[in-house]
């Protein structure tokens, strides 16, 4: 159990004791990159089946946060808890270790994360992209790889860009690819870091449709994005950042529509303006 | 001590590389002029210069220049043998280097500086000479690193550079680890300043692009 | 002038044989060397990208080291400076070893760098889809890579070419020494080594112009973004 702190905003209940359903637990989490302290004490939990949408001003720790849940950055202080199982690390004689290369791979491949930068892969066609992992590192047959891409290219409306090279396809199409690949993991949990602040405005709705799908389809979630209606629409739950610390979180009723939280008004005002 | 016979000849190394230098640096700058005009043979020539420059072994140049100029009755000492071939070797290199930086400049740059208003002979002070030395310095210092190395292979034509004396004191002495080992030494001492200060000047050299 | 000319058609089916054989072993001398440097070099870079940094330490100041000797210097060591030691390496041996370790260090930085023109981007999506790094390097890195080290590579090779005519300084069987040989009992120096650069050039010439034309054609290729 952990005190509600000045980290966190009075009222929130605490994290729960790993294994008690949440998909995703993060405790006391701290990261420093050299004398920058980006995160100061961020405790999360994300219930099965939940959407939690992630939002702040940039520098404020996003993405930082959710590349640390699948361990592309390593916590300073903390932990990270995937279905109760610790993540990058194993607790050795009362010793946190890092986790091997193959056991973190292992881990990773059940937590799905999209790119703003979508990433990927320019030797490989759309197909390729999305059925590498399941034949290379799942273990399926090349045939059975295939047809999972397939199946899931045609679920995000790409079945017949599928021999097309990276180069030859357009931002939104990209990252519905990167999603695409990102399905094939099965994942427990699909993180998205800004996935549509990389595309032309007229791009970005093609990809919103693929996300909100997924929502309603019931997966578990965290989405860092500056499209509040968005998150507005699809979140359970909204978390605002700033600072490396979570200033408010509620359902999206309350922190878009009535952020109790000053610095939450003084954000959204921004973004509204911003966008007029 | 070893020392003093392998110093002595890292004189002569550094002067071979010196004097390697300034005729790879003449000869590759008018080949790197030539190359750019508009005369097809002239251009066909520089060509010829460079392929068979650089696809020729430095010992093989080195022997053709001492001994072969030898057979035809041209009888050229060691030394000078020495800056000659390996200087032409050089220039052929140098020669891509120009023209890379000829051409760089070519273009929006002189135009620029003529539409600010400048004289030609100011363009060519204020504007292309300094970025002209930013863009050749990086690689002529590799250069000169590399022509120090190379320096070595003149010692298979009695030039009295690092490698002459150190062969002569191995067959002398027998301590052959120790004296290859204090000639590596001696090359390392040299080559690693030049290097770094290089990679000084190539990192200054980037901040301005 | 024809005088020169002369002497060479009259000769030259004397001299052929030998050089050819030469050059035969020049051509072996430079495949040994080159597989070493090859093996060698990727080992090095894989070692200076690794996370271990007593594995990044020894291969950068080995790296270092190398490109501030020259290849002659590593020859004498290998060839000469071992054999107090008890070693004796044959001359083809120490230089194919000599050049490859030499080499080596230039190959690795070629490696290194292509491997990390390959956007860091791709091999964090690579590991978020559970590969391990290994499987990065082979199904995402290499694959990419290959193809922007392949130009720098073949110019590798010919540098290697050239510097078998520095094994004549240790009597390996290549073609300076059969030259030098040849030259002497024949008292036609100059013949026999412009002989000999003929031959060096017909072998790293095409070779030179692969590397050329495939990294001008690299050159308008597409970002690894």
């Amino acid at each position: 159990m952990r005190e509600p702190g000045a980290t966190q905003a009075p009222g929130i209940p605490a994290a729960h004791g790993r294994g008690d359903g949440s998909v995703v637990q993060i405790e006391d989490l701290h990261k420093s990159f050299g004398s920058l302290e980006v995160l100061k004490g961020i405790d999360l939990a994300i219930a099965r089946g939940e959407k939690l949408a992630i939002i702040g001003p940039s520098g404020s720790g996003k993405s930082t946060l959710l590349r640390c849940v699948n361990y592309l950055e390593v916590p300073t202080r903390g932990h990270v808890y995937l279905e109760g199982e610790l993540v990058g690390e194993r607790l050795v004689n009362g010793q946190y270790i890092r986790m091997s290369d193959r056991e973190l791979a292992s881990q990773r491949r059940h937590v799905g994360m999209i790119f703003q930068s979508f990433y990927l892969w320019p030797h490989l066609t759309a197909r390729e992209n999305v059925a590498i992992a399941p034949e290379k590192v799942f273990g399926l047959s090349r045939n059975a790889a295939l047809e999972l891409a397939d199946a899931l290219l045609a679920k995000v409306g790409l079945a017949e860009k599928r021999d097309v090279f990276p180069e030859r396809l357009s931002g939104g199409q990209q990252q519905r690819v990167a999603i695409a690949r990102a399905l094939a993991q099965e994942p427990k949990v699909i993180l998205f870091d800004e996935p549509t602040s990389a595309l032309d405005p007229e791009l970005v709705g093609e990809v919103l449709k693929v996300i909100e799908q997924l929502a309603r389809e019931g997966r578990s979630m965290m989405l860092v994005t500056h499209e509040i209606r968005f998150a507005q629409n699809v979140a359970d739950r909204v978390i605002f950042m700033d600072h490396g610390v979570i200033i408010e979180q509620g359902p999206p009723s309350e922190v878009i529509r009535r952020p109790g939280h000053e610095r939450t008004r003084a954000f959204l005002k921004q973004l509204l303006a911003d966008s007029q | 001590m070893f020392a003093a016979a392998l110093l002595g000849g890292a004189i002569v190394s550094i002067q071979i590389m010196l004097g390697a230098l300034g005729i790879a640096i003449v000869v590759g700058l008018f080949m790197a002029l030539l190359a750019t005009t508009r005369i097809g043979p002239l251009r066909l020539l520089v060509s010829l210069y460079v392929e068979v420059f650089r696809n020729v072994p430095a010992l093989t140049q080195l022997f053709i220049i001492y001994f072969g100029l030898a057979q035809v009755g041209l009888r050229l000492q060691p030394i000078p043998a020495a800056i000659i071939g390996l200087g032409l070797g050089g220039g052929a290199l140098l020669t891509e280097v120009f023209r890379a930086g000829i051409q760089a400049l070519h273009h929006g740059q002189r135009e620029a500086a003529v539409a600010v208003g400048m004289t030609p002979v100011m363009a060519i002070r204020y504007i292309i000479l300094p970025q002209a030395w930013r863009i050749v310095l990086p690689p002529l210092g590799n250069y000169s690193i590399s022509l120090l190395k190379e320096t070595s292979v003149a010692s298979a034509i009695a030039a009295p550079e690092i490698m002459f004396y150190a062969r002569q004191l191995v067959t002398r002495s027998f301590e052959t680890p120790l004296v290859y080992s204090l000639t590596a030494l001696l090359y390392l001492a040299m080559c690693l300043p030049i290097g770094r200060l290089v990679a000084r000047l190539e990192r200054r050299s980037r901040a301005w692009q | 002038m024809i005088e020169f000319f002369q002497i060479f058609f009259d000769k030259l089916p004397q001299w052929w044989p030998e050089m050819q054989t030469a050059a035969a072993r020049t051509l072996l001398l430079t495949t040994y060397a080159f597989i070493l440097a090859i093996v060698f070099g990727l080992a090095l870079a894989l070692a200076k990208l690794s996370r271990s940094a007593m594995l990044r330490q020894m291969a950068s100041v080995y790296i270092e080291i190398m490109r501030s000797i020259p290849t002659l210097v590593v020859l004498f060591i290998i060839y000469f400076g071992i054999v107090p030691l008890g070693i004796t390496l044959n001359a083809v041996t120490a230089g194919s070893i000599g050049l490859g370790i030499h080499a080596a260090a230039y190959v690795a930085e070629i490696f290194r760098s292509g491997i990390e023109a390959i956007h860091r981007g791709q091999r964090e999506a690579a590991l978020s889809v559970g590969m391990t790094p290994r499987q990065t390097l082979r199904h995402i890195v290499l694959p990419q890579a290959t193809a922007i080290m392949l130009p720098p590579l073949i110019n590798m090779l010919v540098i290697v070419l050239k510097d078998t005519s520095i094994c004549s300084l240790i009597s390996a069987p290549e073609i300076m020494l059969r030259a030098k040989d040849l030259a002497s009992t024949y008292f036609r120096p100059m013949h026999l080594y412009v002989l000999a650069g003929a031959m060096y050039f017909a072998m790293a010439w095409p070779l030179s112009l692969v590397a050329r034309l495939w990294g001008r054609q690299l050159g308008r290729g597409r970002p690894t973004f």
